[in-house]
């Protein structure tokens, strides 16, 4: 018992670690004072700043376009390469593909973000595409390490899948097409949704890579946070910051709620 | 008519494989192609700055490659120490992550069932929150008059603030904190398939829990250990953002190296072989980590 | 406990070389790469049967019962329906359904929608269905359950809901993989009396894969024993009991004594076996084809010796032995005893009594005894 006891104290401490700079960033958001730190009485000002800075807004609107474009992208490519991997059993390409799906989960972002920018270059010379780089560039870079994420969610989540759902519609008059339609793709969709979150939080989150890609005009908003942060820390970052966790925060939590009837639905 | 259904159907198929294939192709291992050529060839001041490795005069294809790059690389020492920092930094930054997400993902498993769910979500959370701004918020909590120091001078335990940011220690902390959920997912997997009949089995027949512990479930968690490290491990040798933001100017990684290569001196093919050279010191961690991986999938 | 289903009244149209078989299947052989999953398999199901494919796992019946259905196609070899050679025949064109071993409901959708689904396939009007789905219900008793979802009723309601949404659409030819594999045994044995009552009220001719012997002799008008890829008998459910072709089948329908030995004698209506396992020539009352000195086995069921402390009398296969053990079954007591062979015999013996002091105990020297009609000669 005893044992256990220290364990359950260790692990709440890790939850903790885990938590309170996260709290801290939100409780001091509301600060007053200009020194993030120090408390200086209860305020919302700073998310009225933030209203009014032109370039985190433009940088938002940016990333959201950005990350909903690359994301949906991620998703159909994630979609084809799984079902491929799970369902194909062996052709040409298998290993290649497995390979490729599963890389760029274990890549420094740094040599992503560098090579793909090699590419660009390379290709706008020789070919005049990608002409210049920009908004298009940090979206092909985001759907492709985005695809990589969302074919993990979906492999395993089309390897649980009972063939003979498909088998037994196909049986009762249903073809391909509609089976695909009635069946598959419902029994797909959470996967689906968590896999397009998934992929759509780390294009929202990605500077690295964004930073190699881009071209001027397009700063994604980590571009704009980071050259912010540099200068040191900033309350309007930091009531920034509370919203993006509340708003990522309420996604998470209600689409997990969802999922977790749906898984018990299936079982 | 069938033979037609089936050719549909097998044109069908290689349209689903062809799609993924080519865009991971193009987008993903054509760079490093493209990174390797460019890793050869020499700076110079245009557009792009670099000159091309293959030149096309009077009907004569002349090749330059230019070794220059990794040359200099070995020469210069901050290179080296670079790799070196790096390495050290991401090798102790995951024993420290091991060591707190062990128990963590321990007690996890062994949780009710009900309650399992919620804290695993508590783990995940913060992974979905921008990790941008996770490192951000520690900046609140270390500086001179930060969260740690204000409290600890109120509690009397310090009279003046430690230096805390922009040392090695919060890079350490950085990595700890960002990474930890990475540690604890695979770590769970592997615990939460352990029966607890095998370490109740173990005490019947006279192991202390230590020895339970030793003999039994650290074996049988190996493979979430080393998937676990190696999640850890791999992006911490390539860290940019938790060095920038929380490191000292005598902290060196290869990923702030890169970076300012690439950004501030724009020597691009200096900057494409230090990733090589990256690369071919993460092949190993990743060679181990499809393996452990695989061998996971087979056990499925 | 044998139950036959009541094919046609007492017709039995294998036996009537003018009757046209319903499904035909000829030849056929399916490959999986090198494996052979199918090797070889002809066999004829006339309409109205309820057949069952009898054998363990990996024998090749689900793969057999998949062709039927046209989720695999033949390697070689045709498979006909109605008349109609089914090749290239997806299943989604097909008159027939099947009931899958893990049912295969759509979760995402209610009862009455997953049993409607064929029906709106082929494009039947909203009303009709409506109708046929409350009929299905009734037919299955669920028609408090309509609006559930799979994950909401038991397993046996789950089998119903399987069971009508693969009858609505009226097959030629239902297609059952392990029907009763996932209930219980008490649920098992009522609804195996269900599933003949509604085979008969309907009509459908049923074609049942099951690995389950006691649940292929209950339900079926005839069974096809299976085993590596290859049927080894086709019959009634008293034709393979009675008359097993080979050791197989006997060893697998049921439990049997075997003992080896070679022709002695082999006359029209009977014949003799000398087997040194059993320390006797068995008399066999039926004529066999082989000829004389041909290793063969003769298998006596153990509810067909009798055993008693004095020679029977009348029995002409009188062996003496020793009682090893004696288990106590409730209905029966089974004795395991051994001959002067070393051979062992295991002999069951109905409890008519409750309590008998004088039973037969371990130990004791006995006498078994059996008829001439008792023992089959099995040749393969």
């Amino acid at each position: 018992m005893q044992r256990s006891l220290s364990l359950r104290v260790a692990a709440f401490a890790g939850f903790v670690f885990l938590y309170a700079p996260i709290l801290s960033l939100v409780i001091f958001s509301f600060n007053e004072s200009k020194l993030v730190t120090v408390w200086g009485g209860f305020s919302t000002k700073w998310y009225g700043e933030l209203l009014n800075d032109p370039q985190l807004l433009d940088a938002a609107w940016v990333s959201l376009k950005v990350s909903t474009i690359s994301a949906t992208l991620a998703t159909i490519i994630g979609t084809l390469a799984s079902y491929a991997l799970v369902r194909f059993g062996k052709f040409r390409g298998r290993l290649t593909l497995g390979g490729l799906v599963t890389a760029p989960l274990v890549m420094p972002e740094v040599i992503i973000g560098l090579s793909l920018l090699l590419l660009f270059v390379a290709l706008e010379n020789l070919i005049g595409w990608p002409a210049g780089r920009g908004m298009v560039t940090i979206v092909i870079a985001h759907a492709t390490f985005g695809a990589a994420y969302a074919a993990v969610v979906l492999q395993s989540r089309m390897g649980s899948l009972d063939i003979a759902i498909e088998e037994a519609a196909q049986d009762l008059g249903a073809r391909p097409l509609r089976v695909f339609w009635d069946i598959t793709l419902p029994s797909l969709a959470p996967a689906l949704i968590s896999a397009w979150l998934l992929a759509f939080t780390l294009s929202l989150d990605d500077l690295v890579i964004a930073s190699f890609v881009t071209g001027p005009g397009a700063s994604t908003l980590p571009m704009v946070i980071f050259s912010k942060v540099r200068l040191g820390v900033s309350p309007e970052i930091n009531a920034l910051a509370t919203l993006i966790i509340v708003a990522v925060s309420a996604v998470i939590v209600v689409a997990a709620w969802q999922m977790q009837k749906a898984a018990a639905e299936t079982r | 008519m069938s033979a037609f259904l089936s050719r549909f159907a097998l044109r069908g198929r290689s349209l689903v494989t062809a799609v993924p294939l080519l865009w991971l192709g193009l987008f993903f291992l054509l760079p490093f192609a493209v990174l390797a050529k460019i890793s050869l060839s020499e700076a110079a001041i245009a557009r792009p700055p670099y000159l091309p490795i293959w030149d096309w005069a009077d009907g004569v294809l002349s090749f330059a490659f230019n070794i220059g790059n990794y040359l200099f690389l070995i020469e210069d020492p901050l290179y080296l120490m670079a790799y070196l920092g790096s390495v050290k930094i991401a090798l102790i930054s995951t024993a420290i992550t091991l060591l707190i997400g062990y128990p963590m993902a321990y007690v996890i498993a062994r949780a009710p069932q009900h309650r399992r769910n919620l804290l695993l979500m508590l783990v995940i959370l913060p992974f979905w929150t921008s990790f941008l701004l996770r490192v951000y918020a520690w900046i609140g909590f270390l500086k001179g008059n930060g969260v740690i120091n204000n409290v600890l001078m109120w509690l009397g335990v310090i009279n003046e603030p430690l230096v805390m940011l922009q040392t090695d220690f919060a890079v350490y902390l950085g990595i700890v904190y960002s990474y930890l959920p990475f540690m604890i997912l695979p770590l769970y997997t592997a615990l939460v398939k352990l029966d607890e009949a095998l370490l109740e089995a173990s005490a019947d027949l006279g192991a202390r829990p230590f020895s339970t512990f030793w003999h039994i479930t650290l074996p049988l968690s190996l493979p979430g250990v080393i998937a676990g490290a190696m999640l850890v491990f791999i992006p911490a040798v390539g860290e940019f953002v938790i060095p920038a933001l929380l490191g000292g100017p005598n902290t060196l990684m290869i990923g702030s190296v890169l970076w300012n290569e690439f950004f501030s001196n724009r020597d691009w093919p200096v900057a494409a072989a230090v990733a090589i050279v990256m690369l071919v010191v993460l092949v190993l961690p990743i060679a181990v980590l499809r393996r452990a991986q695989s061998r996971e999938e087979e056990a499925n | 406990m044998m139950t036959q289903a009541n094919l046609a009244k007492g017709l039995k149209p294998w036996n009537d070389p003018a009757a046209a078989p319903f499904v035909q299947i000829k030849n056929v052989t399916k490959k999986f790469g090198t494996y052979t999953a199918v090797n070889d398999v002809s066999l004829d199901i006339y309409r109205g049967e309820l057949f069952c494919l009898l054998g363990g796992s990996g024998c090749g019946k689900s793969t057999l019962l998949r062709m039927l259905a046209g989720f695999e196609g033949p390697t070689s070899g045709q498979i006909l329906i109605d008349g109609e050679d089914q090749a290239g025949v997806p299943p989604y064109k097909r008159d027939t359904n099947m009931m899958f071993q893990s049912y295969a409901l759509f979760p995402h959708m209610s009862v009455e929608k997953n049993i409607a689904y064929g029906l709106k396939r082929d494009g039947v009007p909203r009303a009709e269905i409506a109708t046929r789905v409350t009929e299905m219900l009734s037919l299955v008793q669920l028609d408090q359950f309509a609006a559930r979802k799979p994950h909401q009723l038991s397993g046996g309601q789950r089998q119903r809901v399987a069971l009508a949404r693969s009858l609505i659409k009226r097959p030629k030819l239902l297609m059952l993989d392990e029907p009763l594999g996932a209930l219980d045994k008490k649920l098992r044995e009522e609804t195996q009396f269900e599933l003949i009552k509604i085979q008969e009220s309907l009509g459908v001719t049923f074609v049942v894969v099951t690995h389950d012997q006691e649940e292929a002799m209950t339900l079926s008008s005839r069974l096809g024993v299976m085993t590596a890829g290859k049927i080894v008998q086709i019959g009634t459910p008293h034709d393979i009991y009675e008359y097993p072709q080979t050791r197989f089948v006997a060893d697998f329908i049921g439990s049997v004594n075997m003992f080896e030995g070679r022709i002695k004698d082999d006359c029209e209506d009977h014949a003799t076996i000398h087997s040194a396992d059993a320390g006797i020539d068995i008399l066999v009352s039926h004529g066999i084809t082989g000829v004389e000195g041909q290793q063969v086995a003769v298998a006596v069921r153990p509810e067909k010796i009798a055993i008693s402390r004095t020679a029977p009398v009348g029995l002409p296969n009188v062996v003496p032995a020793t009682v090893e053990e004696v288990a106590y079954m409730g209905n029966l007591s089974v004795f395991r005893v051994v001959l002067a062979s070393g051979k062992r015999v295991k002999i069951s013996q109905a409890n008519l009594l409750r309590s008998d002091d004088d039973a037969i105990a371990a130990g004791e020297a006995v006498f078994l005894g059996w008829a001439g009609a008792a023992s089959v000669v099995v040749m393969a």
